[in-house]
């Protein structure tokens, strides 16, 4: 694109003449190393992966199903949502400004990240300035998605992960796979596993009770929690109206990292901005019953600032933009910050259950990781970025559209983003089969004539009828597909025949004799 | 009624017995079958791929052969083509088209229908006097459910067909991984969704599967073949259409 790239300023972020910058590459984790089907490929090969894989999202699809069923006024709830969702969008800069002079008048500091290099700096900047060298993490897809442990851990701080799955995936030195539950490519063994040989001076007699894996982490993180000064959190919500934060969690750790330290830092994509105070009322239904299937999340902290004497007295958000304002700039885009990552779209995708989330090479998997992904970080150089694999990893099922709270439209989306790939890439060879395939399908007769020539196919396909072996780029698809030969007629050529006309004919005779018909006789 | 059959591309060229169904049984139960001779593709490919300016013509001639206004409805035998020609045309008319374009694809649009629901909504009827006496599960396929909302429709047309055995299909509603260039482009992960959907047909004991879209058909059919699996696929208008006069006999499985 040749328009120019100025920086952005503060607040002004909608209406500037320049295209505004996407996620840098090698920062954080919205890129992966490989393309999609290659990727996919080898977890496909991972028997346990997808047996991991294929009980949970059952389980959870279910839950969420009965929670969302046995409320009556569910789809109005959606529609709610997604019309808050909306306004938000339209009016961001001006509800971000008003979320930061709410913030400030409460005793809160804001910080504006332009892209996940600055987010870090910030926070690793103010770790320094408390003069801590460890951090507690509430889980947190913003940090995640940053890189902020990685980022801290080169300035000399360590950040400790307190949500349990996200401790597994950060003991084990792995990346997480799923938005709400990230390890959820790990069973029970794994996990001990883990655990015996991570968390120093654990029970070597750990065995793989959920309970006991759960107090062997729990106590690991005690001692966390009354020594450390310096807390980093995401955020669920943020709203404009009054400069209240939300964490929504199911353990109660987070909780204990939101109040008990003497900082808390909060990094939150500045999409998650909520009009007014009220709004919590609809996500506050929509958000548990659609992750977890739950009608509440067992814990809901809220704070507003700061309160003397009472929680952190420190406290730091840090607005991340990291591609927000450029897929917010997109026409189509924007509907993919409607997302408030409860992940129901991943429990439903037919491709998610069957690949996990690791081969979408980003920490937003899953059908809206396929959108929001390529949406935050660009999809550049067509045959080296693998997030211009992104937008094909999806049948167009559309699962993942009826499961949306917000009623996201993601195959929509997926087809909007495949156009911008392809208008982008040029001249590739697939484009050139599209541009001749239309070219006859656009003629009647050169289509006439092509199905003439399909049927001699029936030649090649020899005397089973079919084709057991395509060449490349179907190759793929005869390994375990067999294609019918294209029959001898056409359905045009046999309307045309004799036979054609004589059954249209007795078939018209036979509708006329039907009494109970008021339409015109046969032509 | 004065209908314009769409024949789709697929079913025209390799699925010609599904529209020869379509087309018999519409005129069967009295109603006026006109096939527009110009009528090639929907586009759908196209769109699904990324591509939409390359469809434009394609659009183009589908508005202009059934844009004549005495063709009442249009019908297909195909949710996902009647899903692409309510919901895409009008994505590329407005990027690409011109006004002219845009006024003709809505014209079509609104009077363009997936089979069961033209026969259901439109027509009013749910039994066709179909006769078929063999085990049948139905596939729903993903653009009839999620993009029609055909719901039960065919379901219903089904359960009317005379001595018809229907077995439930588990996990119904689940993608079989076709998804057009999708099996192609992420050829193993469509397999692997494949795999799942033929275990489910195969353990219902059914003699045929049937859908209402040949493009779902060929991807299921292809894997039932494949594996030597005596299961066959038939499209939802073949077992329609199929009557004690003129029943449709089941070939010898490939085996
Ligand atoms: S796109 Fe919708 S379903 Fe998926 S995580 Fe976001 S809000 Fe949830």
């Amino acid at each position: 694109m040749s328009r120019p790239t100025g920086p952005p300023t503060n607040g002004t972020f909608l209406g500037m003449p320049a295209v505004p910058p996407r996620s840098p590459y090698g920062t954080g984790h919205l890129r992966g190393t490989r393309k999609f089907p290659e990727a996919a490929r080898d977890e496909l090969g991972n028997e346990q992966l997808r047996r991991n894989l294929g009980r949970a999202t059952r389980t959870i699809r279910g839950k969420r199903l009965d929670a969302t069923g046995e409320l009556p006024d569910w789809e109005r709830l959606r529609d709610a949502g997604a019309a808050i969702k909306s306004d938000t969008m339209n009016r961001l800069p001006e509800l971000l400004e008003q979320l930061e002079r709410k913030v400030t008048e409460h005793g809160g500091t804001v910080h504006w990240a332009r892209d996940g290099v600055e987010a870090n700096e910030i926070v690793a900047r103010l770790v320094k300035d408390t003069g801590s060298d460890e951090v507690l993490k509430v889980k947190s897809m913003a940090t995640q998605e940053i890189g902020l442990n990685e980022h801290l851990e080169s300035e000399g701080i360590t950040a400790y992960e307190t949500d349990l799955a996200e401790l597994i995936v950060q003991l084990a030195g792995d990346q997480p796979s799923h938005i709400l539950v990230p390890a959820i490519h790990r069973n029970r063994d794994e996990i001990r596993e883990i655990f015996l040989r991570e968390i120093p001076g654990v029970d070597p007699g750990l065995d793989t009770v959920p309970a006991h894996l759960a107090a062997a982490a729990r106590a690991y993180l005690r001692e966390k929690f009354m020594t450390a000064r310096v807390a980093v959190s995401g955020a669920n919500f943020g709203i404009a109206e009054t400069g209240t934060l939300s964490v929504v969690e199911s353990e109660g750790n987070g909780r204990m990292c939101l109040t008990l330290p003497e900082t808390l830092i909060t990094v939150m994509g500045i999409e998650k901005v909520l009009p007014r105070f009220a709004d919590l009322e609809v996500f506050l239904q929509l958000l548990p019953r659609s992750s977890t299937g739950e009608r509440m999340n067992p814990y809901t902290s809220m704070w507003t600032g700061v309160t003397p004497g009472d929680g952190p007295q420190d406290f730091h958000l840090v607005l991340l933009d990291n591609g927000r304002t450029a897929a917010l700039a997109d026409r189509v885009g924007r509907e993919a910050l409607n997302c408030i990552r409860c992940s129901a779209c991943l429990n439903v995708c037919p491709v998610y259950e069957r690949t996990g989330g690791h081969a979408y090479g980003s920490v937003y998997p899953g059908p809206i990781g396929a959108v929001l992904t390529p949406q935050l970080a660009g999809m550049h150089g067509t045959d080296h970025d693998p997030n211009s694999s992104l937008p094909y990893a999806s049948s167009l099922c559309g699962a993942c559209f009826d499961a949306c709270p917000v009623k996201i439209d993601i195959p929509s989306l997926l087809v909007e983003l495949r156009h911008q790939h392809t208008e982008e890439s040029g001249t590739t060879a697939e484009a050139l089969a599209m541009k001749a395939a239309a070219a006859v399908m656009k003629r009647p007769k050169l289509f006439t004539a092509a199905q003439r020539t399909a049927g001699l196919g029936r030649v090649l396909a020899g005397r089973s009828g079919t084709f057991s072996r395509l060449p490349a780029p179907f190759s793929g698809w005869s390994d375990s597909r067999d294609t019918p030969a294209p029959p001898a007629q056409s359905f045009r050529s046999w309307l045309a025949s004799a036979e054609g006309a004589a059954t249209m004919r007795a078939a018209a005779a036979e509708g006329a004799r039907h009494p109970d018909d008021d339409a015109p006789e046969g032509s | 009624m004065r209908i314009g059959l769409f024949a789709t591309c697929l079913g025209d060229t390799l699925f010609p017995e599904a529209v020869k169904s379509t087309a018999v049984l519409l005129a069967r139960l009295g109603h006026d079958v006109v096939f527009p001779p110009e009528q090639t593709c929907c586009g759908q490919m196209h769109v699904n791929t990324g591509y939409q300016r390359e469809p434009v013509p394609l659009v183009r001639n589908f508005a202009e052969q059934f844009g004549d206004p005495s063709i009442e409805a249009v019908v297909m035998p195909s949710g996902s083509c009647a899903g692409s020609v309510r919901h895409q045309h009008e994505i590329v008319a407005e990027r690409y088209g011109d006004a002219g374009l845009r006024t003709g694809v809505a014209a079509v649009k609104a009077k363009t229908y997936e089979l069961s629901e033209f026969l259901v909504d439109v027509l009013g009827v749910t039994d066709v006097g179909a006769y078929f006496p063999h085990r049948v599960t139905y596939h729903p396929t993903c653009h009839s459910l999620r993009m029609l909302r055909v719901g039960e429709k065919p379901l219903r047309l089904l359960r009317a067909v005379e001595d018809i055995r229907l077995v439930e299909l588990p996990e119904a509603e689940a993608c079989c991984g076709f998804g057009g260039t999708f099996a192609v482009k992420n050829a193993a992960t469509s397999s692997a969704m494949l795999r799942d959907k033929m275990d489910h047909i195969t353990g219902t004991g059914a003699e045929v599967c049937t859908a209402g879209d040949s493009s779902c058909l060929m991807h299921i059919g292809g894997g039932l073949s494949r594996i030597r699996s005596g299961t066959r696929t038939l499209h939802l208008a073949q077992i329609l259409s199929s009557t004690r006069t003129s029943p449709h006999v089941l070939a010898e499985a490939t085996r």
